[in-house]
């Protein structure tokens, strides 16, 4: 199945066919999420209109993760089975994932400063998404860092593995540690903590970026997959024409 | 509306980070595409 896709002429089929539903509805998603969120989604009784900083702010906080958990999955697929397609995507999804993280961060940084009066505190959420940051960074760094790009896949897959840890400190660093960051309002188990008012659009918000996000990563992914279709022609071309020109 | 200028700052970094991702991806796609068309000798011919 895996070795299935990792036929580049089969991935860019797919992936073309696949594209347009990403793309479409996400857009549509977002817009009309971020517009019930701005104009019809209630204020909030303590934190005023601040709160509509919500419907950017979660969605971009779940992707940082859930991005790395990608970029994770691919690493162990490329070290265990060599597929090349999870190595071009490992390397695609870094910068991606690293820019919605550096959202992430910022946006809560103009929520915490009407709501805590700091743009930022040490506090375990905040300084755990930043160590995030830079796990993402090193990814990017290292993969490009080797003449050889095998080598630097290697080295990403194992630091993007190791970097695995960091998820479960993120998401308990609430429970675990007195933190300035309120816990999570909204949990696989039990009922959510947030008015329905405010639940839909930001759920809606949160569908319509994670369709983006795919779609982004699956777009650049075409693009690595072509770019390197073009660099074997390319060689190949020369080596005939050296070839060619060898003979007396 | 209060704290107006904390919440369009994070609307347009929220907003403009995705559709400069967004733009680059779909650009960087296509200019690979047409430079793949014009060398494939298979893609010229339908096969891929």
């Amino acid at each position: 199945m895996l070795h299935r896709f990792a036929n580049p002429g089969q991935f860019l089929r797919l992936s073309g066919r696949v594209l347009p539903f990403l793309w479409w509805p996400g857009v549509l998603l977002t817009a009309g999420a971020l517009i019930w969120g701005v104009f019809f989604a209630p204020s909030d009784w303590q934190q005023g209109d601040t709160v509509r900083i919500m419907y950017v702010h979660v969605p971009f906080a779940w992707l940082a993760s859930a991005g790395y958990f990608s970029l994770a999955v691919c690493s162990f697929i490329s070290l265990v089975w060599r597929h090349p397609l999870a190595d071009l995507a490992a390397v695609e999804l870094g910068p991606v994932g690293a820019a919605f993280t550096a959202v992430c961060l910022a946006t809560g940084s103009l929520w915490g400063k009407p709501t805590w009066g700091a743009w930022w505190v040490w506090d375990a959420r905040l300084t755990s998404v930043f160590v995030l940051l830079l796990l993402y960074l090193g990814h990017i760094a290292l993969v490009r860092a080797f003449d050889d790009p095998t080598r630097g896949y290697r080295a990403g897959a194992i630091l993007a593995l190791v970097g695995v840890i960091n998820l479960p400190i993120i998401k308990f660093s609430v429970d675990w540690w007195n933190t300035l960051h309120q816990p999570a309002s909204i949990g696989l188990t039990g009922a959510p903590t947030i008015a329905s008012s405010m639940l839909w659009p930001l759920l809606f918000s949160a569908i319509g970026f994670t369709l983006l996000f795919a779609a982004i990563v699956l777009t650049r992914t075409r693009a690595a997959v072509m770019e390197r279709r073009i660099r074997g022609l390319l060689m190949a071309k020369a080596s005939s024409v050296a070839e060619q020109e060898s003979v007396p | 509306m209060t704290h107006l200028p904390f919440i369009v700052a994070a609307y347009v970094i929220a907003l403009g980070t995705p559709i400069i991702l967004a733009t680059d991806a779909v650009f960087r796609a296509r200019r690979a595409k047409r430079r793949l068309d014009a060398i494939d000798p298979r893609r010229n011919r339908g096969e891929a």
